[in-house]
């Protein structure tokens, strides 16, 4: 094929008061081509693309869409060069239908026809497969649909330039693979593709070429074909990453918590967790493997007490005291007998940060309730904030700088560095690492394995099966709320784990 | 016919005419949350509409001596609505281009909408020598049924669906007009999308700034008619400092009642109308007509707590309401 420049950004500059997001990037991107661009969080992935969405204004340079120069100030204007992104937070209103999503914005003259809207989206649907109804609420949807939804508005408009903001960190692998199947069916149609992502085999699977920035700078795109993972993370992060895992053994582990017969319904009726059981040690990582909503965030929530257990017990044992049932007591007596949760949800900051706080308020939020004083204390806050701040490496100009302004990755430290540092005995994390960049991810396995050292019973809800592979002691496999099986986190192999979550114990899911 | 029947009869025109002003003060106001903005100044740009609807019917009278009444009624309606326009301007001009908490602008624009309008009507009464009214044969035109009287005759359905005044009808007609607009029409889809998720709307290219300056300039102008309404039928087109208070409290409060919906804001602000006069016509001993008049608040906060156990995601306020919009912040 004739290769056809869909879209140059020439030495692109965006500031944010005195933070330089890009510094002079300069990209381009062929018809019929995928581009990965890559890069770690806060890296300036998300503002660049902005910028050629309409939302951003670049305070320098010039973007030049089929060789023409053009000035991109709305995204109204990003439409007409058939520039469409799909934002990592979807950008859908919760009380309208799929069609009327999907029509928001058009600039059609005609009468408003939603019979006629929604035939012309079952059209799309059935041309690339989706399944989606077009008169169906967004508020009754999963977040693959409303993905689909977001993808199908963008193709309604005709677009020819598509941007993916991380569109795989919220699908499971089967989704993925679909939407896959999809972006090549459009590459192949023609069109130009971005795809924003920090999982670097979705990189090698799926792109013709990958870009890559590091702190806001332009470090070079490579074709896909030429390089492998070592490499494109050596520029990613500047510097070699080990990729092992360090695993130690600790000495003596004993039973800390140990449920049995757990289960739970949803407020729907449904059953989430079916007679779930097994024991979490003192001293070492219990990884909990599955396809996204097979019940981790509720088997989590039933241990932490924000999700009512309908059946079965959560026997906690307190080092030098007798087991107690956790069942039936409220979150705080949880928390406050050593059970702690980091739970990083799809949105980052529904559960467990205030984003209008700093730093030090949300260090507060755990610790208000200490000391005698009728005010509370800020300056032990104030110093634990500061401690996460320099140790994990937050961006932030300051601990009162407001969470929400800060970028998703960053804001993921400091959930997770405060969790750790109310020093539990049981550590529950969910999806620590979701979205985060490598270099930070390892912090992040330093930590937790600091604290099995320690002896805290870690649970640790993951998605990428390397890593729990590589950083857990035993894994717990869940399959429709079941547990499929209890594997040794060094014996098994990928392929035994990845079989346990979509059957249980190894036989067909009924 | 029976006593009884008349009695009820003469309940429900007279809740016409008292809800009537609710009418338009409740449906400028959902017009402007439906876009995002909760404008509490509606009881600030009642007074005002109504003042300067009744100062502008009362000088065009004066200056031409010889008035028409349908051009009177075009008139205070003109009047009273460029003045909610003004009002709500300030309005968005401080919370869409300046960003400040609507809340706290709202109540502002109430005292300061209050007070420009009690200046303005006391002014004239003092300048027109202690007393402004407009003559009889206009008072007319604003307070009699615009259909012949054989209509009105008609016994029962007479009296109700055809001896209102003119403004009834046309806020009916604005209701139904709105109903459309905001549900089959492409604006009002659009609109709602500002309202429900302004961040949606701006990255689908439909401008958020000018969606909400215009639905609430509009929504201010279409609240204040509401103001002049009281005035020339209620009040009987005098100006009397306290005749308006608390009618654009009760307009907010009935948007809630209504769920934000146009159609039913037509019952919604006739039983308002009920409930306000009902110490007058069904007056029972002991009890005070202060209890009375809390009815319809009471009655709102029954709406919200029944609809808030629902929990149906339609009869949800806005998501986007009250939140002012900034593109570059996350």
């Amino acid at each position: 094929m004739e290769t056809v420049c869909a879209i140059e950004l020439k030495n692109i500059t965006k500031r944010f008061g005195s933070v330089v997001a890009n510094d002079g990037i300069n990209l381009s991107l062929n018809r019929g081509e995928i581009l990965s661009l890559l890069g770690e969080n806060g890296s300036g992935k998300t503002t660049l693309m902005n910028m050629l969405s309409g939302i951003y204004y670049p305070d320098e340079g010039e973007i030049c869409v089929g060789g023409e120069k053009v000035t991109i100030s709305s995204p109204k204007d990003a439409f007409r060069y058939g520039i469409g992104m799909i934002h990592q937070h979807y950008k859908l209103v919760d009380v309208f239908t799929a069609a009327e999503n999907i029509v928001l914005g058009l600039d059609d003259e005609e009468k408003l026809d939603m019979n006629q809207t929604n035939a012309k989206v079952r059209a799309i649907c059935e041309k690339y497969g989706f399944d989606i109804d077009p008169t169906k609420k967004i508020y009754d949807m999963s977040v693959s649909q409303k993905q689909t939804v977001e993808i199908i508005k963008v193709l309604y408009r005709g677009a020819d330039i598509l941007i993916l903001d991380e569109p795989t960190a919220v699908l499971t692998p089967q989704e993925t693979d679909k939407l896959f199947a999809v972006l090549r069916n459009m590459r192949a149609d023609g069109k130009a593709i971005v795809i924003i992502t920090h999982k670097l085999h979705e990189v090698m699977a799926l792109s013709d070429k990958v870009a890559v920035l590091r702190k806001g700078k332009y470090i070079g795109t490579v074709n896909t074909a030429e390089t492998n993972p070592q490499a494109l993370t050596d520029m990613m992060v500047g510097h070699t990453v080990t990729l092992n895992i360090d695993r130690p053994t600790y000495e003596k582990p004993v039973p800390r918590l140990s449920l049995s017969g757990v289960s739970c319904f949803d407020a729907e009726g449904v059953k989430r967790l079916d007679d779930v059981s097994f024991t979490a040690m003192g001293g070492e990582i219990l990884g909990i493997a599955g396809v996204a909503g097979s019940g981790q965030r509720e088997l989590l929530e039933c241990i932490a007490g924000l999700h009512p257990v309908s059946s079965g017990s959560i026997m906690y044992t307190p080092d030098e005291a007798a087991p107690s049932d956790l069942v039936g007591k409220s979150p705080m007596q949880i928390r406050k007998s050593g059970v702690a949760m980091a739970f990083v949800p799809e949105d980052r900051l529904g559960m467990g940060l205030v984003g209008s706080m700093g730093m030090t308020g949300n260090m507060m939020l755990r610790s208000w309730r200490k000391g005698k004083s009728i005010f509370v204390n800020r300056k032990d806050p104030n110093k634990l904030a500061n401690q996460i701040w320099h140790d994990l490496e937050v961006v932030t100009p300051s601990t009162e700088f407001p969470v929400r302004r800060m970028s998703g990755g960053n804001v993921q430290k400091v959930l997770v560095g405060r969790e750790i540092a109310s020093a539990p005995s049981v550590l529950m994390t969910a999806y620590a690492v979701r979205g985060l960049d490598i270099n930070t991810s390892y912090t992040i396995y330093n930590l937790l394995t600091e604290q099995k050292m320690q002896g805290v019973a870690v649970v640790y809800v993951g998605e990428d099966l390397d890593v729990l592979l590589e950083l857990c002691d035993r894994i717990l496999v869940l399959c429709g709320g079941k547990v499929s099986g209890i594997v040794d986190a060094r014996t098994t192999t990928k392929e035994e784990v990845g079989l346990l979550m979509t059957r249980v114990g190894g036989k067909e899911a009924e | 016919m029976p006593e009884f029947v008349n009695l009820t009869i003469a309940l429900i025109v007279a809740a016409i005419t008292y809800g009537t002003p609710f009418l338009f003060g409740t449906l400028g106001e959902i017009l402007t949350e439906k876009s995002g903005n909760l404008n509490l100044g509606v009881e600030g740009i009642m007074f005002m509409g109504g003042a300067v609807g009744l100062g502008g019917v009362f000088y065009y009278e004066k200056l031409t001596g010889n008035a028409n009444g349908i051009v009177a009624v075009i008139v205070g309606i003109l009047c009273a609505f460029i003045a909610g326009c003004i009002a709500s301007l300030i309005f968005s001009f401080i919370t869409i281009t300046l960003r400040a908490n609507q809340n706290v602008t709202g109540l502002a624009l109430s005292i300061f909408g209050t007070g420009v309008g009690q200046f303005i009507g006391e002014y004239m009464r003092v300048s027109e020598g202690g007393y402004i009214a407009i003559s009889n044969s206009l008072k007319g035109f604003f307070q009699n049924s615009p259909f012949p009287a054989f209509l009105q005759e008609i016994p029962v359905v007479g009296p109700i669906l055809f001896s209102s005044s003119v403004f009834f009808y046309m806020g009916v007609v604005l209701a139904i007009a709105m109903h459309l607009f905001l549900k089959r029409s492409r604006k009002g889809l659009y609109l709602r999308s500002v309202g429900e998720s302004p961040a949606t709307a701006d990255a689908a290219g439909i401008n958020v700034t000018r969606y909400r300056y215009l639905a609430t300039v509009i929504g201010g102008g279409i609240s204040a008619i509401g103001g002049m309404v009281y005035i020339m039928t209620i009040a009987g087109c005098v100006w009397n400092h306290e005749g308006l208070s608390g009618v654009g409290w009760l307009a907010v409060a009935l948007v809630i009642f209504c769920l934000w919906r146009p159609l039913s804001s037509i019952w919604g602000s006739i039983l308002f109308g009920a409930l306000m006069i009902l110490y007058l016509r069904l007056n029972i001993p002991f009890i005070p007509m202060q209890i009375y008049k809390i009815l319809p608040y009471v009655v709102t906060v029954i709406v919200l707590i029944v609809s808030s156990m629902r929990n149906q995601k339609e009869n949800q306020p806005p998501e986007g309401l009250g939140l002012n919009y900034f593109r570059e912040e996350r």
